[in-house]
């Protein structure tokens, strides 16, 4: 249904400015702030209460809810919502977001604002459904076929699965975009304390729509009215006679698919839209970077028992720091060049087999020591199992 | 007099000219069916700039590109997902889906069924030319017994689906088959098919000379054609023979492809149902609504 955001009707339905609710459900809450207006998605442990979530409260703000035959389905429902001018999200877990990669890539390639939530599970296949893990962190930037530039944050807590879904939005309306929020099942399945922010503390931002005279808008160019590479949105039933299609496309949107420099142009544009911000989207949070000599870069759930690490280690005078990437994709590698260029070590712990270990050493190999520190099984580091690392410093 | 309406003023009227040539080989069915399409939406007098053509991939679903309209061309199989989504997003718009026989009823046959259960305001053409045209003449789940196919050398032994009987029994509002040997049946049913609320389907048996017809002697579009007249028949035609017929007559005719309306009923479509839900809960908005 078409959908206004209303702020009144929103907090009713939210309810009290703070709350002690899932993670999950804090996804929803961000997603309904951000003026989502429709969801749609299938059931997958330890995302489903996203989709439960949605299914109570969408309908109360007016938005669209629908459960789909499956996570192909889901997706492509966003992206198509997303054209028909809503704010479109989904949420699931590795096995979803393994069929999604596709439409993934169908999304960057039209250069459709959505948000996916994965929250994530160990893998491969169906692995252990209730348990957490962070192993598809490089299936985000690299799952889809082709090259294209993702986008993805990764909370560390309920405040931050709230915050970083409206976030989401705002990154995947600016720079038309998908936008992965990578959670996982301990940070989905954990209650904390949450604060809504008020509407005067709220940044939303929208999609720019096409404006101009209808004979001149070119849809799949840089922006006509900005200084922007992203293109101003035709929305679907505006009168733009956009065509919109995932093959090669020229700047008017039809098909090119037999020339090199079509495509490369294209692929330019869409990919170095988001790089060209890198600096403006980086967002980390630095602990003790003063003067650390070994620092955990970390990100989502690992976080946490690091940063205990970190707090135990410091007690015993020892210098170590925490470097905590929030966003993931793009790549923050300057922050990492900057880090390596002033420690000794840097230590990875992750919910994988080494994941982003990988990009750290494309930057920092030859500056410093990188120490991959994995746990699998769907069980978190113990602060004494990362402290292990520290130990000798 | 009234202004007289030729195929050529429709064209001029609704293509997308910048985009000719198209990329459909000689004999191809897909431009009849966009031209009763046309007709349709003439007679109607839809508002263009209201109405979204939605497609998957392959040859048919080359078509919106070739309409002067919005347009989305999505993955393969999944333009009935994507087209829900659309219609969920701005429900006044008219969305009308293009897609071939292996996008629907072979990789997209899920969203398919579903979108037809829950009764989807959307109209989606299926046109079946029994093939994989675009990637070269592959099995289709819609080729007849027997059927020559790049991937099946020595004859198919597959059963065809029958999706009009599957969208059928699923409960859509309107389902029907016509072959593009009718000529003026189809733009009264496509025209009733934009105007049914909840979910409409359309199958055309469409000929593709090139990837279907020569494997299986049907290469000369003469022949192609005469084959759907020789193998197709009114759903009411089949009927009657199936009950005053004689045992020979029935047994030439049992296996013939049905064509006409073979539903046609009032349900309430799902965005329809969603609107009151909607309203529902806004009449008895719970306070304090946390969980």
């Amino acid at each position: 249904m078409k959908y206004k955001r209303d702020p009144e009707l929103i907090r009713n339905v939210l309810g009290k400015k703070i709350q002690f609710i899932l993670g999950d459900i804090a996804i929803v809450y961000g997603g309904l702030l951000a003026g989502c207006s429709f969801f749609g998605g299938y059931p997958i442990t330890p995302a489903s209460e996203v989709t439960e979530g949605m299914a109570r409260m969408l309908p109360r703000v007016k938005g669209t809810y629908m459960q789909m035959e499956d996570e192909i389905g889901s997706i492509a429902s966003v992206i198509g919502a997303s054209w028909g001018g809503a704010k479109a999200m989904t949420a699931t877990s590795g096995p979803g977001f393994s069929l999604m990669m596709e439409n993934y890539g169908f999304a960057a390639m039209t250069e459709t604002p959505c948000v996916i939530v994965n929250v994530q599970r160990t893998g491969p296949s169906t692995g252990q459904p209730t348990l957490g893990a962070q192993g598809d962190m490089m299936q985000a930037k690299w799952g889809t076929h082709g090259d294209f530039e993702a986008i993805a944050l990764a909370p560390s807590n309920v405040q931050e699965c709230m915050d970083f879904t409206v976030e989401a939005f705002n990154l995947a309306e600016k720079y038309r975009n998908p936008v992965c929020v990578m959670a996982d099942g301990e940070i989905g399945h954990l209650r904390e304390r949450v604060v809504i922010p008020d509407e005067k503390d709220l940044k939303i931002i929208n999609r720019v729509p096409a404006t101009i005279d209808k004979k001149k808008f070119i849809p799949f160019t840089s922006s006509q009215t900005r200084n922007s590479k992203v293109p101003d949105f035709p929305t679907f039933g505006t009168g733009y006679h956009t065509y919109v299609t995932g093959l090669t496309h020229n700047e008017k949107g039809f098909p090119a698919t037999d020339k090199q420099p079509d495509h490369e142009k294209l692929v330019k544009r869409i990919t170095t839209k988001i790089t060209d911000d890198l600096d403006k989207l980086t967002n980390v949070e630095k602990l003790y970077l003063d003067d650390a000599k070994t620092v955990f870069v970390t990100y989502g759930a690992t976080a946490r028992p690091a940063e205990s690490a970190m707090e135990m280690a410091r007690a015993k005078g020892k210098k170590i720091g925490m470097l905590r990437l929030k966003l993931i994709w793009p790549f923050p590698y300057k922050e990492i060049q900057k880090l390596a260029s002033k420690v000794d070590e840097i230590i990875v712990p992750e919910m994988n087999l080494g994941q982003i270990v990988h990009p750290v050493r494309e930057y920092a190999e030859g500056q410093c020591k990188i120490v991959s520190a994995p746990k699998i099984g769907g069980e978190m580091h113990l602060p004494h199992e990362l402290y292990k690392y520290l130990e000798g410093k | 007099m009234p202004e007289v309406r030729t195929a050529d003023k429709l064209n001029k009227k609704y293509l997308r000219e910048e985009m000719w040539p198209t990329i459909f080989c000689n004999g191809c069915g897909n431009g009849v069916v966009l031209d009763y399409a046309f007709w349709a939406i003439e007679e109607l007098d839809l508002d263009m700039d209201k109405t979204v053509f939605v497609s998957g991939i392959g040859c048919s679903s080359r078509l919106p590109g070739y309409i002067n309209a919005d347009g989305l061309h999505t993955t393969h199989g999944r333009s009935i997902a994507f087209a829900t989504g659309i219609k969920a997003a701005n429900p006044d718009l008219n969305i009308i889906i293009f897609t071939g026989d292996g996008d629907c009823a072979g990789i997209g046959g899920n969203h398919l069924i579903h979108a037809a259960r829950r009764n989807i305001d959307v109209t989606v053409i299926m046109i079946n030319n029994f093939t994989y045209g675009m990637t070269g003449g592959q099995l289709a789940p819609t080729a007849p017994l027997g059927s020559i196919a790049t991937t099946a050398p020595y004859g198919n032994i597959e059963h065809p689906f029958d999706i009009c009987e599957l969208v059928k029994a699923l409960g859509a509002n309107y389902v029907a088959r016509w072959s593009v040997t009718h000529p003026y049946q189809p733009i009264k049913s496509v025209k009733e098919a934009i105007q049914k609320r909840g979910f409409s389907m359309i199958e055309f048996l469409s000929p593709c000379p090139t990837a279907y017809g020569r494997r299986n002697k049907l290469g000369d579009i003469k022949k192609h054609w005469k084959w759907y007249d020789d193998n197709t028949i009114l759903i009411e035609d089949y009927n009657k023979i199936m009950k005053y017929g004689t045992d020979e007559e029935k047994e030439k005719t049992k296996n013939k492809m049905q064509c006409g309306v073979f539903q046609d009923i009032e349900k309430p479509g799902f965005f329809e149902q969603y609107e009151k839900l909607v309203e529902r809960l806004q009449e008895k908005q719970v306070k304090g609504g946390k969980k």
